[in-house]
């Protein structure tokens, strides 16, 4: 029997899926069902003066309208934390409809319950509502000069500013210099299934809400502070999630509000958000600009690195994406300078959005690092090879595995890199302008605080279940853990179920950080493997077993059965342990406790981007030809669905690069294109031919089975090679995103 | 969505019966714009009369040599249409880089033209707009307007008129077949779309219940050496920042015969009659060209970020028409 992990397993929903019978939080049935819509503000600072909801509750079908005079308060607003730390996780320390203020365009105002959505969303509209308006603040040109650097950022987890060395001295001295800003639009995460809350009130304490999400325990919290409700009253399910990007990685106001609204009409409620809403309930990638100076020797050493960000954050919050974290190790460089510059404006809290921080903060480096490496002459990735650091540049401690000069080696080799002529403009096809760039890339090892648990039953057929509370939103992460607990039990995978999706399974943390397959995964593979080790207790204690008095750590378990290593003629099946000792299941609960964050080791997945673009000379068209990224994201479980993770990643750089811009109209404080027909995301015409591989490394620091994780890693870095190819194609930097046509022209 | 009555109707005369009896009613054809507009609250009809049981999907030879295309022929349907990809060919060139596969099965092509504009503005109910709302002014003016128009503006409206279709028919003089209850118009198609002026919500000549049945296609041979170009951010499901239909006969390296139409860039398909007259026994070269693009654009109007349309059409202009002479001279 070959391990299952590291193959090529089929998503075992996939055939749910492709035959449309996985249940959606927006499909799950419920009797007596009623629909709630939220009503959201279109100012985007002040107050509501006046609100006339008489027509809207006469309308047809409609059992309650509430707003801030009516709907229930909550309990407490639970501060903000990254749902990885397991605990209650709102998206923003503020809870719409608790009073009459507004602070950001597309706040909600009111929600309706009706028979029917239909007639609930209408009734919405009839609602007359009057503001006095106050000045918005929605652009960084509009308050530039109210910036201020915060003391911690992202839910206080990271330091606002920090620095090594003298880097004011170290630029000063450098030989060489490079100084540029790059200024980034905001990004929505746009997954296909709209957020989604179901909410069943079973009795007055005893809630469930099945809801889409990464993280049904981060809802569970979040809701029970929010309704001063003890856990145990909440149950939060989640069977299948139609993507998410991060959009659902923190708990937003709509569980709550479903839930409230249902207690109030004393019936089950169904709230789910329209597209337009998604671009105004669940954060988003906030508008920045980043300044990067770089100091070098002349051979390109780095000397100096200076990474400013400026970027636009709420009234609640001091939140942003972490863009100098991954910047900040990339490369040696003795002295380091990074300051986060905050600008509050009439916003909802930004939010984790896929490589949050790594896509714009990698993107600055690398487009630097390409400029630095034309100044001193020398071939990008040769720039790259001379900068390598064995070790964390911040710590000093050695990497529990990097990978990273392999990488750049195999990427080399797949894309062809070294026939580069370096001088711009130097290639050309007919109309188009050829060039090719690269970037490093670089996401962090996040590890979960809480121990990670995991269940796992054998039955006495030799079937086994394993649960852990994990959503799947799209990742492949039943999948792979079905592979995880075979390889563990000695079972093949059709003989295993894995079990996820709800918050009464066994507590893991929200699915986050590309931390979610390691964290249950290491909670599933300890389960699985205690759980082998219990039936190989079991049998050589047994005096009829045939391994009776084996020394255990002499057994090992082939299709089901355990067999003495040296003698796999000598053994016997679980099964005929489990019947002959009238078991009719064993089950063994899992614990791992991730190492703390600072365990000795810098801890960091590592990987390199190539990519080759078409410029057409005269319109400006920018088409990506081809893209090659190589990872070495540690242990792979699943290689098609790693495949696609990373691939999908890339494919996101290229939105970032080329199209993905949400567009705020000052005037009115909202953005101009909430739709999926006017923000631009790749289609499938857009996409290149991409070519993933991955480099092998051994990992024994960062989990039991040293995997490093894929869901963000193929974004970072993409970006930065597309524009670094764009100057090679055209001798012109582009220090803006998305490298839309006109900047070209 | 606001709440509705929805009928479905086999025939014409009842279809124009039915909604021109009732003001707050609309045909119903493919939908795949009216009733995004719909659930958006952009339009609000209370009554809708499905029009997709009537024989209007065919496309038919006309006895002129010409080709006729139902009202209610499919968009996919009529790009794979053999008559259609042989003898016009920026027709089915600019069907099939319109919306999206799954539109174009569902999109009608009398549909494609009655098309309403993509301005954000327009869909925002909460936002004033002339189109929508007269007298609530302009949004675009002053605000996110990088893919409205540059030709045919006012200063009440700059939107952009949508359709790639509609740009090669203007190319090519279509003429657009109505019913209604006055009986049967037959409307140039040049006069079907109207500049927006000071009447930005009167988009067409066409009156309360009155149905484009048909498009009649004139028999022109210079139409089967013809193309479309389409420049967009992406490659597939994207409106034109962009394009040209051109139609072009040359010999002895001069024009002898040309139609140019430009889309993605006016408040109507924009037959560019200047660069036309330029054109019309000019050499075949890229002076003729740049001088061609240069008397179309002369009247372009820039708004804020919308400027580089300008340059960015003559370009495409001049490629398009070097192309299409290349293509032509080689034959």
């Amino acid at each position: 029997m070959s391990p299952a992990i590291g193959g090529t397993l089929n998503r075992v929903d996939g055939r749910f899926k492709v035959r449309g019978e996985s249940r959606y939080s927006a499909e799950v049935p419920v009797t007596n069902l009623a629909h709630a819509v939220i009503v959201n503000a279109k100012i985007a600072s002040g107050r509501i003066t006046a609100i006339d909801t008489s027509e809207a509750e006469r309308a047809e079908g409609v059992l309650a309208v509430l707003t801030h005079r009516n709907l229930g308060r909550v309990a407490t607003v639970p501060r903000l934390l990254p749902s990885l730390a397991g605990l209650a996780a709102p998206g923003q320390t503020f809870f719409p409809m608790q009073d009459d203020t507004i602070h950001y365009g597309g706040q909600p105002v009111a929600v309706v319950v009706a028979d029917t959505i239909e007639r609930a969303d209408h009734a919405g509209t009839l609602i007359r509502i009057e503001y006095e308006t106050t000045p918005a603040t929605t652009l960084l040109d509009q308050a530039r000069d109210r910036a201020y650097v915060p003391e911690r950022i992202f839910g206080g987890l990271l330091p606002g500013h920090a620095s090594r060395g003298d880097v004011t001295k170290a630029l000063a001295e450098a030989e060489v210099c490079v100084d540029a800003t790059y200024r980034f639009a905001p990004n929505h995460h746009n997954p296909i299934e709209p957020s989604a809350s179901t909410a069943v009130w079973e009795d007055v304490d005893r809630l469930t809400v099945y809801d889409s999400t990464q993280g049904p325990n981060a809802v569970q919290f979040t809701l029970a502070e929010l309704l001063g409700l003890p856990p145990i009253s909440i149950r939060v399910v989640s069977h299948a999630v139609g993507g998410s990007f991060g959009s659902k990685a923190m708990v937003w106001h709509h569980p709550a509000v479903a839930a409230l609204a249902a207690r109030h009409v004393g019936r089950p409620v169904r709230l789910v958000l329209s597209r337009e809403q998604m671009f105004t309930s669940c954060g988003h990638r906030e508008e920045q600009e980043q300044q990067i100076t770089l100091g070098a020797r002349a051979d390109g050493r780095i000397t100096a690195l200076r990474h400013h960000k400026l970027s636009l954050t709420s009234p609640f919050d001091d939140w942003a994406e972490p863009s100098l974290q991954s910047p900040s190790v990339a490369y040696t460089s003795p002295n380091y300078e990074g300051v986060y510059h905050l600008v509050r404006g009439n916003t909802i809290t930004p939010t984790f959005t896929r490589a949050p921080g790594e896509a714009t903060g990698m993107f600055a480096l690398e487009c630097a690092m390409d400029e630095l490496a034309e100044r001193i002459g020398i071939d990008p990735l040769e720039l790259r090879l001379r900068n390598y650091s064995a070790t964390d540049p911040e710590s000093g401690k050695p990497w529990s595995s990097s990978g990273l000069t392999e990488c750049y080696q195999r990427a080399a080799e797949l894309f062809g890199w070294h026939d580069r002529d370096p001088r711009p403009r130097s290639r050309q096809d007919g109309q188009w302008l050829i060039g090719t760039g690269m970037a490093s890339a670089l996401y962090p090892v996040t590890q979960p605080v809480n121990p990670q648990r995991a269940r796992a039953r054998l039955y006495n057929d030799g079937t086994a279940v394993v649960e852990a509370g994990v959503s799947e939103f799209g990742t492949g992460v039943f999948t792979a853990m079905t592979q995880v607990a075979a390889d563990a039990l000695g079972i093949p995978v059709e003989r295993v179920r894995f079990v996820g999706g709800s918050s009464d399974l066994p507590n893991v943390t929200a699915a986050v950080g590309s931390a979610g397959t390691s964290a249950v995964g290491s909670a599933v593979h300890l389960a699985a493997s205690q759980l082998r080790d219990e039936l190989i207790r079991r049998a050589v204690a047994d005096d009829h077993s045939p391994l009776r008095d084996a020394d255990p750590a002499n057994v090992e378990v082939r299709d089901g059965k355990m067999v003495l290593r040296d003698r796999p003629d000598v053994g016997e099946t679980y099964a005929d342990l489990m019947h002959r000792t009238f078991a009719p299941d064993v089950e063994v609960l899992g614990t791992w406790n991730p190492p703390p964050q600072d365990a000795g080791y810098g801890v960091h997945t590592f990987g390199a981007q190539m990519a080759e673009v078409a410029v057409d000379a005269d319109l400006g068209v920018v088409r990506v030809r081809r893209m090659v990224g190589v990872f070495a994201p540690g242990r792979v479980l699943n290689r098609k669905t790693a495949h696609s993770q990373l691939m999908g990643g890339m494919l996101w750089g290229l939105g970032q690069a080329l199209l993905e811009a949400t567009r705020m109209d000052p005037r009115l404080g909202r953005w101009a294109n909430a739709s999926l027909g006017d923000y631009l995301v790749p289609v499938n015409a857009d996409a290149p031919d991409v070519v993933v591989d991955t480099v092998e490394v051994h990992d024994e620091v960062v989990n039991p089975l040293g995997m490093k994780g894929v869901g963000e890693i193929g974004v970072v870095g993409a970006a930065a090679a597309i524009a670094n190819a764009v100057y090679h194609a055209t001798g012109r930097r582009q220090y803006e995103l998305p490298i839309t046509l006109e900047k070209l022209l | 969505m606001r709440p509705i009555s929805y009928s479905r109707v086999a025939d014409v005369g009842t279809a124009i019966g039915t909604v021109s009896a009732d003001p707050e009613s609309a045909f119903l054809a493919g939908g795949t714009t009216q009733v995004d507009l719909m659930r958006i609250y952009v339009e609000q009809p209370r009554r809708l009369v499905d029009i997709n049981d009537l024989p209007l999907t065919r496309v038919e030879e006309l006895p002129d040599g010409g080709l006729r295309l139902g009202g209610l022929a499919r968009m996919s349907d009529v790009a794979e249409e053999p008559a259609v990809v042989r003898r016009y060919p920026m027709v089915a060139e600019a069907l099939l880089m319109g919306a999206s596969p799954q539109l174009r099965n569902m999109a009608t092509v009398a549909g494609n033209l009655m098309q309403r504009v993509r301005c954000s503005y327009f869909r925002d109910v909460a936002a004033g707009c002339n189109k929508r709302a007269p007298g609530t002014g302009c949004s675009a003016l002053d605000g996110i307007n990088r893919g409205h128009a540059v030709l045919g503006t006012s200063e009440c409206c700059i939107a952009t008129h949508p359709s790639d279709v509609a740009v090669a028919l203007v190319a090519l003089d279509a003429v657009v077949q109505t019913e209604g209850p006055a009986g049967r118009r037959s409307i140039p198609i040049d006069d079907f779309f109207l500049l927006p002026g000071q009447t930005p919500e009167r988009e067409h000549p066409l009156t309360h219940g009155e149905l484009v049945t048909g498009i009649d296609l004139p028999p022109l041979p210079v139409a089967a050496t013809s193309r479309y170009v389409k420049i967009r951010d992406r490659e597939s499901y994207e409106f034109a920042l962009a394009a040209v239909a051109v139609a072009m006969s040359v010999a002895g390296g001069r024009i002898t015969e040309i139609r140019l139409a430009l889309g993605g860039v006016a408040t109507k398909p924009w037959r560019a009659r200047a660069a036309e007259r330029v054109l019309d026994g000019a050499p075949a070269d890229t002076d003729s060209f740049t001088r061609a693009a240069e008397a179309e654009l002369a009247s372009a109007v820039p708004h804020g970020m919308n400027a580089f349309k300008i340059e960015l059409t003559r370009r495409t202009m001049v490629r398009a028409l070097a192309e299409m002479a290349q293509r032509e001279g080689t034959a």
